[in-house]
């Protein structure tokens, strides 16, 4: 098998993803990039090569004589100020990251945005984005960011979004390894081009509260077991990742760590203000689940609660579980 | 004659670096540091709602989030004076160990250690044996301390949902409860992470190596020894490094691991000049941006604003310029351990004061000491008693928090009006550590650290500049912010 060259760069980024990422594999992330047939050609965090050994290898990338298989970014691309680029300068070259990324891109095989900065601008965009932060291929929602709607990387692949703040190590990890594999394809993207394997379920699957949510029985506070759904602002119904079939560092979550949802996997989370309350109109969550009709969901809410066990109920708004379930011995039908 | 090198892109060390020396006579006559990325937090930051913060500042810096998370706890308690659940303060700081022992661990391993397998070396008697133990990403070390660190990191897991960038560090305390299923998880975890401190890292119980209190006992320590510890010391011996980036700054803790009492390591300056110690003043904390591209603001941090000049003709870097009373400050492991009086640190400091072996040392001694104290903190966790306090937070006013990251002191300088963010202003460890100089002309530790040291024919691939810089574990992401 020909190894993948992968070349990793951080823009405008807090190193996150990579800190995730290392997270992986029973003998580490190396070992496993390597099982995969990906070659790091180079990481800003853990390779040796310095200084000019980096400039002659992209160099050589950019005059087309060293293969590129796959460009990572972690970060935003920053174009301020007045679409200089000069809030990033890569050091050593006295050239802007965001004229490094955007000569290296065309030579990619596949170009992967890790992290939600680097795929929609994310929280180096937030507050009015003093730097004109932006994605590669969007910013927040919007299609363009710095390579263009109609950039295609070699493969023939937009930007592959690996969305998230960070994204979890396995989101990253397997997406590189399906693009080394040649299984990545154009339809197991989502239409914001976030692979469907992590994209195609909501971080509400699988929460360890889904017992409050179908009873509609809430914490009122942070700490408290219940649904965060209706009083603190999580969004997990509207958020896209499968956050809670799997384990973040061992068994967590966000919402098994007692906060909500902030839906880090969606384009132009960073902007949302007040996110440990949930916004209402006439006492109704003004996000609701996606797909769900509103009506029936108000419905549903009224009927539920009405139905709640004084267990859920005495449980939602407790830090421990006060009222165990009854044991049941002897009642199984 | 004097020539200028420019160095970067500068790797293994979080974020981006450049360096500008002048070599004289195959020296470092002088040398300017410069943060090349500027992503605006202490902007974005403004007029949110005051606990927005709490999910805009960790993500600040990857790799020491939850000390963001800390200090911005830090600077909302002292609005409003209310206490957090002790729970929560102990939570935390197992939380808060962890990432500073992973920092450490990651830093040893995945920063430092591999410039020692330069082909460079290949002439040093270890060399064969360091290129394949520390060889960047292939050596056989990653393979016991990858899985070790993310063992580590299962911490997170159960007390703040995940690492990096979690909400469960509130005013109040932490946001999970930890139950009895919990706490013998914490346990297990921090016993495993005894195991790889003792067998692979240090290769001596934990109380062995603390007994160590000089130079000479850590000398006669490590003959004959084969663990990563032993080896860098070895290393450290052949190359002199505690004769390499040398300062004798004023070292910095703001005290680190707040405890219901006392922090767990004591705030205070020490002077490693005259090996006095002094109390910590925050009050003296002073920013200065002559040599950074921003316009002019207080000096005082509590009331400066941040206003970003690409154009300024006397800025070449992005990162400002802190001051301690008018004097650069060197912050970090070392400095939290002199400050504490740990008594091989202090020992090490008075033969060679602070150079790239102490940093070194100093990491892995505070490694060691916070294994075992995570032990206790586990048990001391009131299982019966809450996390998280709720008690109306006051919104209003003005407060400063700090919380000793892995690479230093961090410093979160807040002022909150109807319950919105009015100014924020953060000052990093590597702000400290790799500041440009001020108006006084005064270079910042990075820069005086670097000066005299030796260059020779090697230029911009001078390893020995790579030693110093990696030695004070620069968070680049941090310093500008």
């Amino acid at each position: 098998m020909d190894p993948f060259n992968l070349l990793w760069l951080q823009g405008a980024s807090c190193g996150g993803c990579t800190m995730a990422a290392l997270d992986r594999g029973p003998h580490g992330w190396f070992a496993e990039l390597t099982s995969f047939g990906v070659h790091l050609l180079w990481h800003p965090s853990f390779s040796e090569a310095t200084g000019a050994e980096i400039i002659a290898l992209f160099e050589a990338i950019e005059a087309g004589q060293l293969p590129l298989h796959g460009l990572v970014l972690e970060g935003a691309v920053l174009r301020g100020p007045h679409g200089s680029g000069r809030f990033q300068m890569l050091s050593g070259t006295g050239r802007t990251m965001q004229d490094w990324i955007t000569r290296l891109a065309p030579h990619a095989g596949v170009v992967v945005a890790v992290g939600s900065c680097a795929a929609f601008g994310g929280v180096a965009a937030a507050g009015g984005n003093p730097t004109e932060a932006s994605g590669l291929q969007f910013l927040e929602t919007e299609r363009g960011g710095v390579l263009g709607a109609s950039f295609r990387s070699r493969s023939g692949l937009p930007v592959v979004n690996i969305a998230g703040c960070a994204p979890h190590p396995d989101w990253i990890s397997t997406t590189l390894a399906a693009l080394a594999l040649g299984e990545l394809n154009a339809d197991d993207l989502d239409a914001f081009a976030r692979p469907k394997f992590f994209a195609a379920h909501l971080a509400h699957h699988g929460c360890a509260r889904n017992e409050f949510y179908e009873f509609k029985a809430s914490a009122e506070q942070l700490a408290q077991r219940g649904c965060l759904m209706e009083h603190l602002g999580c969004k997990a119904t509207q958020a896209v990742g499968d956050c809670n079939q799997r384990g973040w560092n061992g068994s967590g979550s966000c919402t098994r760590g007692g906060y909500p949802c902030i839906a880090c996997t969606s384009p132009g989370f960073e902007a949302a203000h007040n996110l440990l309350e949930t916004a209402k109109v006439a006492g109704i969550p003004v996000g609701l689940p996606l797909d769900m009709p509103k009506a029936w969901f108000v419905a549903l809410a009224a009927l539920s609660k009405s139905a709640t066990p004084p267990r859920v109920r005495a449980n939602a708004t407790a830090d421990q579980v006060i009222v165990p379930p009854s044991s049941g011995a002897g009642r199984r039908k | 004659m004097s020539r200028r090198l420019i160095i970067g892109p500068f790797n293994r060390v979080e974020g981006d670096l450049e360096l500008r020396l002048d070599i004289a006579e195959g020296a470092v006559a002088s040398a300017e540091v410069s943060s090349p990325l500027y992503r605006g937090f202490e902007q974005m930051l403004l007029g949110r709602p005051a606990l927005d913060g709490l999910a805009l500042v960790p993500r600040i810096c990857g790799i020491c989030s939850v000390s963001q998370s800390l200090a911005a706890v830090a600077a909302l308690r002292a609005v409003d004076g209310i206490a957090a659940a002790p729970n929560g303060v102990i939570a935390a700081n197992l939380v808060h160990a962890a990432e500073n022992v992973a920092d450490h661990l990651t830093h040893f391993y995945l920063f430092f250690m591999p410039d020692f397998a330069r082909a460079s070396y290949a002439a040093r008697p270890w060399h064969d044996e360091i290129a394949a133990r520390f060889k960047a990403m292939q050596g056989s070390a990653l393979a016991q301390m990858l899985p070790a660190r993310a063992r580590l990191l299962q911490i997170m897991g159960l007390i703040a949902g995940k690492w990096p960038h979690s909400l469960a560090f509130q005013p109040g305390g932490t946001t999970r409860a930890i139950d009895l299923g919990d706490r013998v998880q914490l346990l297990a975890i921090i016993a495993d992470l005894r195991v790889f401190l003792e067998t692979t890292l240090l290769g001596d119980t934990l109380d062995n190596v603390l007994a160590l209190d000089s130079a000479d006992a850590l000398n006669a320590w490590r003959q004959g020894r084969s663990s990563d510890f032993a080896r860098f010391l070895a290393i450290a011996d052949d190359l002199k490094l505690d004769q390499l980036g040398r300062i004798a700054l004023p070292l910095l803790s703001s005290g680190g691991y707040q405890a219901l009492d006392a922090p767990l390591f004591a705030a205070g300056v020490f002077d490693p000049a005259s090996a006095s110690a002094r109390a910590f003043d925050p009050s003296l904390i002073t920013e200065d941006v002559a040599r950074a591209w921003m316009r002019d603001t207080a000096l005082v941090p509590a009331s400066a604003e941040t206003l970003p000049d690409a154009d300024k003709s006397a800025g070449y870097s992005w990162c400002k310029a802190p001051r301690l009373d008018g004097q650069p400050a060197e912050v970090g492991a070392l400095a939290r351990q002199a400050v504490d009086g740990q008594p091989l640190i202090r020992d090490l400091l008075q033969r060679a004061g602070p150079s790239v072996a102490t940093r070194v040392i100093a990491r892995l001694i505070e490694t060691a000491r916070l294994a075992i104290t995570m032990q206790h903190w586990a048990m001391q966790l009131d299982l019966r008693q809450p996390f998280l306090d709720h008690t109306p937070r006051c919104l209003t006013g003005s407060g400063v928090g700090f919380a000793e990251a892995a690479r230093g002191t961090l410093g979160h300088f807040i002022e909150l009006g109807d319950g919105r963010i009015r100014r924020y202003q953060i000052i990093a460890p590597t702000t400290w550590n790799f500041s440009p100089r001020d108006r006084l002309g005064q270079a910042g530790p990075l820069e005086q650290a670097l000066v005299g040291t030796v260059v020779g024919d090697d230029g911009a691939q001078s390893v020995a500049v790579q030693h110093i810089v990696r030695s004070f574990d620069p968070c680049m992401v941090c310093a500008a912010h």
